[in-house]
């Protein structure tokens, strides 16, 4: 299997993206912006970061790059993305995933490790956890609020797409969230870094499993 | 104007400018005058400060370049080296914190850069006035949030640092940034112009109107006035940055480039005559080729612009293209700009007509100043203390979670979160812990990273202070596990021509002198910031100390947390702790006094290398050396690292407040499991311990004097350092 990461200018957990996927036992492939191209890959990981500085706003750059004209129509043919951080950001400014990331309640970047719980394995990425379980993953971010409409919000709900949600809310997002997926449930965004638990060394590996799972998923789909 | 009010404003002094009239055999244009007043700055040129400098060693077996270039370079191994340098942003940040905190990131990041590193991690030091002061609130928070600002979008992990409130920075806050970066060894790069007809590149950000005289700002007192030299300070994009830093790396690694320069102060002024007096030859620089992102600049505008986010490059001429296509791939402005001559000078044409030209051997030719080192009469008056006139201290439980509580002492927490400390998945111990941990992907290789200043051991006794600050940079390593092995240094005083200042200077200089040479760690890198002064006075003499040490096998380490209960406690060091010159004597007393003992190296450095033994021999897993607040606060901060309590049963010495809450140098706190005390006990002979209780249950109770719950240290150790002190509303600034 490969995954690609796509690397926007700005972009800055794109290598620990491609460090993680290895280590997961995955072959990591580098996606440029100004290439619109996948090159065949079976997934892909929009990683954190500051894409264009983050400049008018996190992600709204990065959403017009030519790599993302083919990333939309697979995303829209069902293939498994994930967005990390910026990543995410990127993917709701792409209308991928509703609603919009926010700046912390707190005005101010946090970076710490957040308790959470994972609400579904109903998607690529999170196929081999349990719903209920406890995932402790780093955050990194200035604009993590996730907010919604309270009609899509609760659409969300009902549909089982809130997919990781905070034990101890750092950002104010609604609801706890920290997670959700599309309604398609193969596009997934993630305000915590899985990545940057991808080794006992950093403090746990408890992220890989976010990458074996699309593994594992792409491994059942075969 | 005439021909003196210009040079006088220009910073240059009446015999700098006869000097500059010898030197050039005529009167130098504005344009030439310009260059020499950025290059003989003090922040330039070390006129000040050069030959006390001298005194620092800087050989050692593990360098692999010293002083004199960007930064210094020392090795790992398994073709691994490191490449460090600490650097002040002062007097920027004290006019316009956000950007001068920001740009100070930006510019180190770019010295490592520029020896052809890749930047993996980053440190401060950071001084501010007393937070009840709303401006000193002001100045911290945009500080930090500078900081942040840059080096979280750059993508470098902000791993480790400190921060200290006194008054003597009320105005004047002392903002160092530190950088490291790791590059193979044999392929880092010198900064120097060589082989005639070669080019100039110049890649990066536009060139604007920012920063012009930023570093004849930086070598100035702060007065009422220096509000107006807003416009002086530099403005950072961590964006450019980025694709500076992957630009840079990317041609290095085709093999582009003949040699690469950073922009910091003086623009391309510094950047080309340093290159072109290294390598021996000149440099002609056509400013119209110049990439401008505003129109109408002169000349002189262009060439001592401090625009950030700029490199400058001497490439081979068949080769040119290929890097400023490279360039354009990372959506940077390049340009061929100029070309190295054979003559020796920094010429500068414009429109083909040579505007300005001075042999650059003249412009790295500042005069040197050395004065005589008298001690000032203020060391007797604040050296005077007998800690018999202080009353018995009564409430032992209320002292230590008022001292816990104090900004100095109080966990640092609302700062690092601040900083993305984990981007680049290398860091290993958290900030929080005695240093930074961080490790080199594919090896079992890692280094350790600290900066360490004690401004108020400094001011009390300016050399004992300057060792101290070396001691404790190598014993907080140690303390990691890691050996430490070099040091880069952000050298922090107030002005030099007067007779406080130099002997301030000498004094430390001094003082880290030996304890460099007695503890074998050579400086490599640094930085003098003088002139921190405003109508006040002068900051504390502060010479921020930033050392790296390497461990072959990172698995083997050790931080401050208790991890277990029924460990024992072993104090491991000769335990003579005085209340001189204490946080104890100001926190509780309001007074900053007394005669800190000098370090004694040898004890020092025995402990701390018996301590890394102990460590890297896989027996100790935690340990933690005492500092700020003494025993007590060693022993709370452990505790409340690791979430579980600790009893100490046994208080070595006299009077106990003394004993609790007096500092000391050369002392380690070690809890280490009681099936390994035996093995411990034989690596510890020959030097001073004693086992002083153990770890276990909620509470920390010391010798029937202290007995508190852990939730209730928590809560005065964990302040937030940024609402604590707000007014209502918020509203700050």
């Amino acid at each position: 299997m490969r995954i690609g990461v796509t690397i926007f200018p700005g972009s800055n957990c794109d290598h620990d993206a491609l460090f993680a996927i290895e280590r997961a036992g995955v072959t990591p492939v580098q996606l440029w912006h100004a290439d619109a191209d996948l090159k065949g890959v079976d997934a892909v990981v929009v990683p954190g970061g500051f894409s264009y500085g983050d400049y008018l706003r996190t992600g709204a750059i990065a959403r017009f790059s030519k790599v993302m004209v083919p990333l939309e129509e697979f995303a829209e043919s069902g293939g498994p993305v994930l967005g990390v951080c910026n990543g995410f950001q990127v993917l709701t400014e792409a209308h991928l995933l509703p609603g919009a990331l926010l700046r912390n309640t707190g005005m101010r970047f946090v970076c710490k490790r957040v308790p959470s719980r994972v609400e579904t394995s109903e998607t690529p990425w999170t196929s081999l956890f349990e719903p209920g379980d406890e995932l402790t993953l780093p955050v990194a971010h200035n604009e993590g609020n996730y907010f919604v409409d309270s009609r899509t919000l609760a659409e969300l709900e009902d549909e089982g797409r809130v997919v990781l949600r905070y034990l101890k809310n750092p950002n104010g997002s609604l609801n706890d969230i920290a997670g959700i997926c599309n309604a398609a449930r193969n596009v997934v965004g993630l305000m915590p870094h899985p990545e940057r638990f991808s080794e006992g060394i950093l403090g746990s590996e408890g992220g890989l499993k976010v990458f074996r799972s699309v593994l594992s998923y792409a491994g059942a789909k075969v | 104007m005439n021909i003196q009010e210009t040079y006088t404003t220009l910073g240059l002094s009446d015999s700098e400018y006869d000097r500059i009239l010898e030197l050039m055999g005529r009167a130098p244009n504005y344009l030439e005058l310009s260059l020499f007043s950025v290059m003989w700055s003090e922040h330039c040129s070390y006129k000040n400060s050069r030959p006390l400098l001298k005194r620092f060693p800087n050989r050692g077996p593990r360098v692999l370049q010293g002083p004199g270039e960007n930064a210094g370079v020392v090795k790992v191994g398994s073709g691994w080296a490191l490449v460090f340098k600490m650097e002040s942003h002062n007097h920027p940040s004290a006019v316009e914190p956000y950007e001068g905190a920001a740009t100070s990131v930006g510019g180190i990041i770019r010295d490592v850069l520029a020896m052809g590193a890749r930047p993996v991690a980053l440190l401060n030091s950071l001084r501010f006035g007393p937070l009840e002061d709303e401006r000193n609130r002001y100045l911290f928070r945009e500080v930090v949030r500078g900081i942040a600002g840059y080096g979280n979008a750059i993508g470098v992990p902000t791993v480790g640092g400190e921060v200290e409130f006194a008054p003597a920075y009320s105005g004047n806050p002392l903002v160092n940034a530190m950088c490291i970066g790791l590059v193979r060894d044999h392929v880092f790069v010198r900064a120097r112009a060589v082989g005639e007809g070669n080019l100039v590149v110049l890649f990066g950000a536009k060139t604007g109107r920012d920063g012009i005289h930023g570093a004849t700002f930086a070598s100035d007192e702060l007065t009422e006035e220096s509000e107006e030299k807003r416009p002086n300070v530099q403005v950072g994009d961590p964006f450019a940055g980025k694709m500076l830093v992957e630009c840079s790396l990317s041609l290095l690694e085709k093999n582009l480039l003949v040699s690469l320069q950073d922009l910091g102060a003086a623009g391309i002024t510094s950047s080309a005559s340093e290159m072109a007096a290294k390598g021996g030859f000149g440099i002609e620089i056509n400013v119209e080729k110049v990439p401008l992102r505003e129109r109408g600049m002169e000349p002189w505008e262009i060439v001592i612009s401090e625009s950030q986010e700029r490199m400058l490059a001497i490439v081979e001429p068949e080769k040119a293209e290929e890097v400023l296509r490279v360039a354009e791939r990372f959506e940077l402005a390049a340009a061929v700009i100029g070309r190295v001559a054979g003559h020796e000078d920094l010429r500068i044409l414009h429109g083909g007509e040579v505007v300005g030209s001075v042999p650059a051997p003249h412009l790295a030719d500042a005069p040197v100043y050395e004065r005589e080192v008298v001690p000032p009469v203020y060391l007797e008056e604040v050296r005077k203390l007998n800690p018999e006139n202080f009353p018995a201290l009564q409430d032992y439980n209320a002292t230590l979670l008022r001292m816990l509580s104090h900004p100095n002492l109080c966990s640092r927490r609302s700062v690092y979160e601040q900083y993305d400390h984990q981007v680049g998945t290398n860091t290993v111990v958290l900030p929080g812990a005695d240093a930074a941990v961080m490790r080199i992907k594919g090896t079992t290789l890692g280094f350790a990273a600290v900066t360490d200043c004690r401004g108020r051991y400094c001011y009390l006794d300016p050399k004992a202070g300057g060792a101290a600050a070396i001691a404790e940079a190598y014993r907080n390593l140690s303390c990691t596990g890691a050996e430490p092995v070099a040091v880069t240094d952000c050298l922090n005083f107030g002005s030099p021509e007067k007779r406080e200042g130099y002997y301030q200077l000498a004094a430390c200089i001094e003082g880290m002198a030996e304890a460099c040479e007695a503890l074998g760690t050579p400086v490599v890198s640094g930085n003098v910031s003088l002139y921190n002064e405003t109508e006040e006075g002068p900051v504390y003499p502060t010479p921020s100390v930033g050392m790296v040490g390497i461990f072959e096998d990172i698995r083997k380490r050790a931080t401050p947390a208790i991890k277990r209960e029924g460990d024992a406690l072993v104090l491991v060091g000769g335990f003579r702790p005085v209340l001189d010159g204490s946080e104890y004597l100001e926190i509780m007393h309001g007074r900053v006094a007394g005669a800190p003992p000098a370090p004694d190296l040898i004890s020092e450095k025995a402990v701390s290398d018996t301590v890394r033994c102990t460590i890297s021999a896989g027996i100790v897993d935690t340990a933690h050396d005492l500092s700020g607040g003494g025993l007590s606060l060693a022993l709370a901060e452990m505790a409340l690292m690791g979430s579980i309590g600790a009893e100490v049963w046994l208080l070595p010495g006299g009077r106990q407040d003394v004993v609790l809450f007096g500092e000391v140098g050369g002392c380690v706190l070690l809890a280490v499991h009681e099936e390994k005390l035996e093995e411990l006990e034989d690596l510890l002979e020959g030097v001073h311990y004693v086992g002083i209780g153990h770890t276990g249950g909620e509470k920390l109770s010391l010798s029937g004097l202290v007995d508190l719950e852990l939730t209730e240290l928590l809560e005065a150790y964990e302040q937030d350092l940024f609402e604590r002190h707000a007014p209502e509303g918020g509203q700050l600034g």
